[in-house]
């Protein structure tokens, strides 16, 4: 209770803020925002793409985007309001009062300059201190957000240092000025799950730390309830719900926050995995690749200059969801890519429905192309943009089938019907449709093939939660309704167990473990699933903290994916990694029940008493 | 890896002359057919074309006839002019001096303008002298070279007389007398090679400040000066350097009408010449020198923006 | 973590307060009611300075059409009454704009002129598209050794400053009309090529001509239907520039002598023609005066050229100027 007396740092009052159309007229985009950020509080301003969250957040600088303009309302810091002040001095505000980080750290370095000099700057510029102890505070801060190297990491420059390290670098950029408040717009949205941990841990240290308070702008529950206090949930530029995290988290009371929650995939955990309906089901298996290896670059002795892909078994089976799950570049993509005949093998098979499949586009048949349909993650660009709907779903019916006139019309409004789609889109541009409209229909031309399997690469990666749900749903609904079989590529487990039946676990391009969804989510664990289900942020207050115990955090995340020539890829991270055995020699494949294949070295037992010793520490650091 | 990109792309320039070497003797020599016809005329008998066959080694085959040309070309042995029988590097060599004294005048005067220029233009996009100088600088490389030079004419030398509109150098012209007689084309071409540079500038300019990063810098409270001097320009240099070649290379083609217009003794209005009688052979030399700078300019202008390239510079 | 006391504000409890306003929310939500990405179609706007600039234009594509059945006198009448004569009237008729160094009639040999200086620009823009777009399109569908082939000549002649290669031209097959389309179509067919190779080459990475080669489709309806369609807006604005740049190329080359050659009337060598016109007019009473007759033809090229360029910066939009502006 005693937070409740603490000061007011910035409020937020009847905050309207709109931009101008080509025609002069106004479009308002933030609809009178109240709220208010108390000193040390982490609050964070949640919802999905048009909501305005970025552009409330930017307003605590007094700043908007080109285009948009501030059209009434308030934002106090310290009882002064920052939208009427001169813009000399909001201009000495920024950075020194109120600090900003953004999204992508890659892009917000400048290329040219050293990162000490960018992360110092603002400090010496406002005359806060002196270069020297600007550089000091620097080198304390690399070191409290646990940088490599943090004495040198200053000489170097943003291209020379990982997307992770980049991103704890803005961090520190934002808190050398010690700044009352710091303003994160989405700051792990573009990192893998065991990277974000480990960022979200930095920030949520140094906040503290610093007693800085900050608003922290995202899309994520599952963020908000590790890092902030007090949470408002936007939609269309207006509050919907605000409360504290526990409120808001535990007991939502606005229909759309439920909404939001309930898109929320659940933690992934045994007993998530669907059966196959029986009347789908065939013995033989419909789409597989065997001792498949693949890469870029041509071949030199045989092998792919860059190796992406190695000695990869996979099948997907009648009617069967397989879920494909790994962090960026463990090759994911590439698997369906040679799937589909886009990049031929350097060695391997590839067989549908019992006959070995050539390896490339154009020596394939055309019914063999039929029946395995790729889906691209990006629905704009996988839509030609000058082609109408009802050509870009007409044209399989046509190519494969032979379909025309009215006969292809009327398919088409069946298609765009099983995608839940309107029929009168068929005469719309996918420029005028929304980001999950354009995803049904990049699945409606898939799906317009009439194929056997159908490969989607990170189809609900580019969607906000709610719309990515409701096309997981579809995807349900379309294998009930078609018994087609799906292999389903994602870097977000939980997505991956809400929908597959099989989980095919990649790490650095290969395999390292895979069976029913069931079996792959319950232990024991290959050390690598491991990690990726620790990673998974729930939607529990405590749960970073939590997770932070675990030991393979401690020796895990810190380190980048590494293709590598022999032995497990996975050895450089792996908590029980044996030197000597782990590093030189490929993993054995360790076969359990139901089909369930984990590549690891160690034996059943010592993969299971990791698991004993694993939640005894959780119980102990629990009490 | 930067070494390894410059060396590659001088060794792509080396290609490019014997290609553009290629080109212009293909042009001059193989496609118009018998050059001795051309060079001859019509009057000429069997005999005298078949003795200046002969004598320029016209019956050997064109990869001969090529490379014996190169040779000479690369020894300065430019031939014999048709008209008046000079040889070719004694004409160019009395012209070239005025050429390349008139260019460097003229990229002495116009890049210092042309930045500082092109900078303030950026700095103040939207502003009522921002959008004349684009608007200006649009007009002029939208017209012909002559326009510029006829409009020029037209005001200081018809309408208030100040400057002569025809050369008639002397050679025994003080210094003053002999800018004075210059200034017209200088002035022309300043005026044309500036245009094209200060919007080169201007854009590349913008192009930096379009980035996340100059965002950043705003949000962290950066003043205006130091966000074009410190955050633009460190990384608009290269570009910058691009333009100023580019446009030097430019500057070969505007000598070209300048230089007729106002009857100035340089290597453009001898090519020129060179084509009206059809000699060949000159026009093959003259082309070669013009080409060549052009080559050597792009190739500066294509070293110097891997040099410029942070992440070149400092690999990882 | 420790409890906090919920700020109290206007909005708080939404859902309590405003049961209307909550409903709205899902509904639109039930309905696909997420918002387009992108605004739709928007028809093409322009500013007044580029409604004025297609005005100057269209005026000059009558004219290339209609201007010799419009012009009062014929090219080539040498009917003033004297040349380099002020604007007069006599048996012949009236010359609005003065004479030339012949006598003729300034007003219609400019009318006439739209023809020849627009008229063989606009051929030789439309052979160097012809030529460019079909090789640059090949090279970037085909790639490989085709895409190598043709890009290294390519490169070799766009190395060379154009007005360098139509002298070499003109030296080599004299000056006639079909030799200066030709000349200038190839010489200005390797930018385009540049831009269409890059286009293409753009286009084809793109996912939806991936899934097009996925589904097994043939070559030419890659191109025909994925490609083109995509290029056809980058191309036209393309199409100005480079008509722009043909007028000035051919013009220079008139100018020198080297173009169009006399008594056919074209807007460059009638500014060199009456160039000695500038200190050499007469007026009606036999002085001495300015003779506009070379500045009518170049202020011609120059309303032409200008207008274009105007129309085609209209058109693009301008990067980077909205966050300059917000510099302090």
């Amino acid at each position: 209770m005693a937070q409740a007396e603490k000061e007011v740092l910035i409020a937020v009052d009847g905050l309207r803020i709109s931009a101008t159309s080509d025609e002069g007229q106004e479009i308002p985009i933030v609809k009178g925002v109240d709220f208010q950020v108390h000193k040390g509080e982490v609050v964070a301003l949640i919802g999905e793409s048009g909501s305005g969250k970025t552009t409330i957040s930017l307003a605590a600088l007094a700043y908007t985007k080109p285009g948009l303009h501030f059209a009434g309302g308030e934002v106090r810091l310290h009882g002064e309001d920052l939208l009427t002040m001169a813009p000399l001095k909001q201009r000495a505000i920024r950075g020194a009062k109120v600090a900003y980080l953004a999204q992508s750290a890659a892009a917000t370095f400048n290329p040219a300059l050293t990162i000490g000099e960018q992360v110092t700057e603002s400090a010496v510029l406002h005359g806060i201190m002196d270069q020297a102890s600007a550089t000091q505070r620097a080198e304390e801060l690399y070191h409290a957000l646990e940088l490599p190297d943090p004495d040198r990491i200053g000489h170097r420059y943003p291209h020379q240092v990982s997307g992770g390290q980049l991103q704890r670098l803005m961090a520190a950029m934002a808190l050398c000025g010690k700044p009352d408040l710091m303003v994160l717009d989405e700051p792990t949205t573009a990192l893998d799950v065991t990277t974000q941990i480990e960022v979200l841990k930095a920030f949520k240290k140094v906040i503290r730390e610093e007693n800085s308070a900050a608003i922290y702008v995202t899309h994520d529950l599952a963020v908000v309830a590790q890092i902030a206090d007090h949470i408002v949930v936007l939609y269309n530029g207006e509050v919907m719900e605000q409360g504290t995290a526990d409120q808001i988290i535990n007991d939502p009371q606005h229909a759309y926050t439920k909404r939001l929650m309930e898109a929320v995939r659940p933690r992934p955990m045994a007993g998530m995995g669907t059966e196959v309906s029986g009347d789908h089901h065939r013995d033989i298996d419909n789409l597989e690749v065997r001792a498949m290896t693949a890469g870029y670059g041509g071949l030199v002795n045989g092998e792919p200059k860059f190796p992406i892909l190695k000695d990869i078994n996979v099948s997907v089976k009648n009617g069967h969801v397989v879920g494909v799950i790994g962090e960026s570049g463990c090759g994911k993509s590439t698997l369906a890519r040679v799937m589909a005949g886009m990049l031929p093998p350097a060695r391997g098979d590839i067989i549908l429905d019992g006959d070995t499949l050539a390896g490339s586009l154009q020596e394939r048949e055309l019914n063999e192309l039929q029946k395995v349909q790729f889906v691209f993650q990006m629905a704009d660009t996988a839509l030609n943009p000058k082609k109408l709907i009802g050509d870009i779903i007409g044209r399989p019916l046509t190519f494969y089938h032979g379909l025309k006139g009215k006969e292809k019309h009327q398919k088409v409004a069946e298609i765009l019907q099983l995608v839940e789609l309107p029929a009168e889109f068929a005469s719309r541009y996918p420029m005028e449709l929304s980001g999950g409209q354009k995803q049904r229909i990049n699945l409606a031309r898939a799906l317009a093939a009439d194929p056997e399997v159908m490969l989607c690469d990170e189809v609900t990666s580019a969607l906000d939660s709610i719309v990515g749900a409701n096309v997981i749903k579809l995807l349900t609904s379309l294998r009930d309704k078609t018994g087609v079989s799906f292999m389903f590529i994602s870097h977000d487990l939980s997505t991956v167990a809400s929908f597959a039946d099989e989980i095919v676990v990649l790490y650095a391009g290969r395999v390292v473990e895979q069976g029913p969804t069931d079996e792959v989510l319950e232990p024991p664990f290959h050390p690598y699933t491991r990690l990726l289900i620790s990673s998974v942020p729930e939607m529990r207050l405590g749960w970073l903290e939590d997770t932070l115990q675990k030991r393979e955090m401690a020796v895990g995340i810190a380190r980048g994916v590494e293709i590598t020539a022999k032995g497990c890829p996975f050895f450089n991270r792996c908590p029980q990694g044996i030197k000597g055995t782990c590093d030189e020699q490929v993993a054995p494949l360790l076969k359990l029940n139901a089909g369930h294949e984990i590549n690891c070295h160690l034996t059943l037992e010592q993969l299971n008493q990791v698991e004993t010793e694993t939640r005894l520490a959780l119980d102990g650091a629990a009490a | 890896m930067m070494m390894r990109m410059v060396l590659q792309r001088m060794g792509i320039g080396i290609v490019t002359l014997f290609v553009v070497s290629v080109i212009v003797f293909l042009m001059t020599s193989i496609l118009p057919g018998d050059v001795a016809n051309i060079v001859l005329g019509q009057s000429a008998t069997p005999e005298t074309l078949a003795a200046y066959r002969a004598e320029h080694g016209l019956d050997r085959p064109a990869y001969v006839r090529y490379f014996s040309w190169l040779g000479d070309m690369a020894t300065g042995d430019l031939g014999v002019s048709k008209a008046g029988g000079a040889t070719i590097s004694s004409l160019i060599d009395s012209r070239i001096w005025n050429t390349v004294m008139m260019a460097g005048l003229v990229a002495l005067i116009s890049i210092p303008i042309s930045i500082l220029l092109g900078l303030w233009a950026a700095m103040h996009p939207g502003t009522w002298l921002d959008r004349g100088v684009t608007f200006g600088t649009l007009s002029t490389i939208s017209v012909p070279e002559f326009f510029i030079a006829t409009i020029l004419v037209l005001v200081f030398a018809v309408q208030l007389k100040w400057l002569p509109s025809t050369l008639n150098l002397t050679g025994s012209e003080t210094w003053l007398e002999w800018l004075r007689k210059l200034a017209m084309p200088l002035l022309t071409l300043v005026i044309v090679v500036s245009a094209q540079m200060i919007r080169m500038t201007r854009a590349g300019i913008l192009n930096v400040m379009s980035s996340p990063y100059i965002e950043m810098a705003i949000l962290k409270g950066v003043p205006r000066r130091r966000i074009i001097l410190r955050h633009a320009l460190h990384n608009a240099i290269g570009p910058i350097v691009n333009v100023i070649a580019l446009n030097l290379a430019y500057l070969v083609s505007g000598v070209v009408i300048v230089e007729t217009i106002f009857s100035y003794p340089g290597l453009a209005k001898l090519m020129i010449d060179g084509v009206q009688t059809r000699d060949l052979p000159l026009v093959q030399a003259c082309a070669m020198i013009f080409c060549g700078t052009y080559v050597l300019l792009i190739l500066i202008a294509d070293i110097a923006s891997i040099l410029s390239n942070p992440r070149l510079r400092h690999p990882k | 973590m420790t409890e906090q006391i919920v700020t109290p504000s206007p909005t708080q409890n939404a859902a309590a307060a405003q049961p209307k306003q909550e409903e709205d929310v899902l509904a639109k939500l039930d309905d696909f009611a997420e918002l387009p990405d992108a605004a739709p179609k928007r028809k093409l706007r322009l500013s007044w300075v580029g409604k004025l600039a297609s005005l100057v234009v269209a005026f000059w594509m009558v004219l290339v059409v209609i201007g010799p059945w419009l012009a009062p006198h014929h090219e080539m009448d040498m009917d003033g009454d004297d040349s380099f004569m002020v604007a007069h009237s006599n048996e012949y008729g009236t010359f609005h704009l003065g004479t030339d160094y012949l006598g003729r009639d300034t007003l219609s040999r400019v009318m006439y002129g739209a023809r020849n200086t627009i008229g063989i620009a606009l051929l030789s823009t439309f052979l160097a598209y012809l030529l460019g777009i079909t090789l640059g399109i090949l090279a970037a569908v085909k790639g490989g050794w085709i895409d190598m082939g043709i890009s290294r000549v390519n490169d070799a002649i766009l190395a060379l400053p154009a007005i360098m290669l139509g002298l070499i031209a003109i030296a080599a097959f004299g000056s006639s009309i079909p030799i200066l389309i030709a000349t200038a179509g190839i010489i200005y067919a390797t930018s385009v090529f540049r831009i269409a190779r890059a286009l293409g080459q753009d286009i084809m990475v793109q996912d939806f001509v991936e899934a097009a080669h996925a589904r097994g489709e043939g070559i030419w309806y890659i191109i025909k239907s994925e490609v083109l369609p995509n290029a056809a807006m980058p191309l036209a604005t393309d199409f100005g520039l480079r008509l722009v740049f043909v007028v000035l190329f051919i013009s220079s080359l008139s100018f020198l002598g080297l173009g169009v050659q006399p008594p056919a009337s074209d807007w460059g060598s009638m500014v060199r023609e009456n160039l000695a016109g500038l200190s050499g007019g007469i007026d009606l009473e036999g002085n001495t005066v300015i003779s506009y007759a070379a500045i009518w033809p170049a202020l011609a090229i120059a309303s032409f050229t200008i207008a274009i360029n105007l129309i085609v910066d209209d058109i693009s939009a301008r990067s980077g100027g909205s966050l300059a502006q917000k510099m302090i």
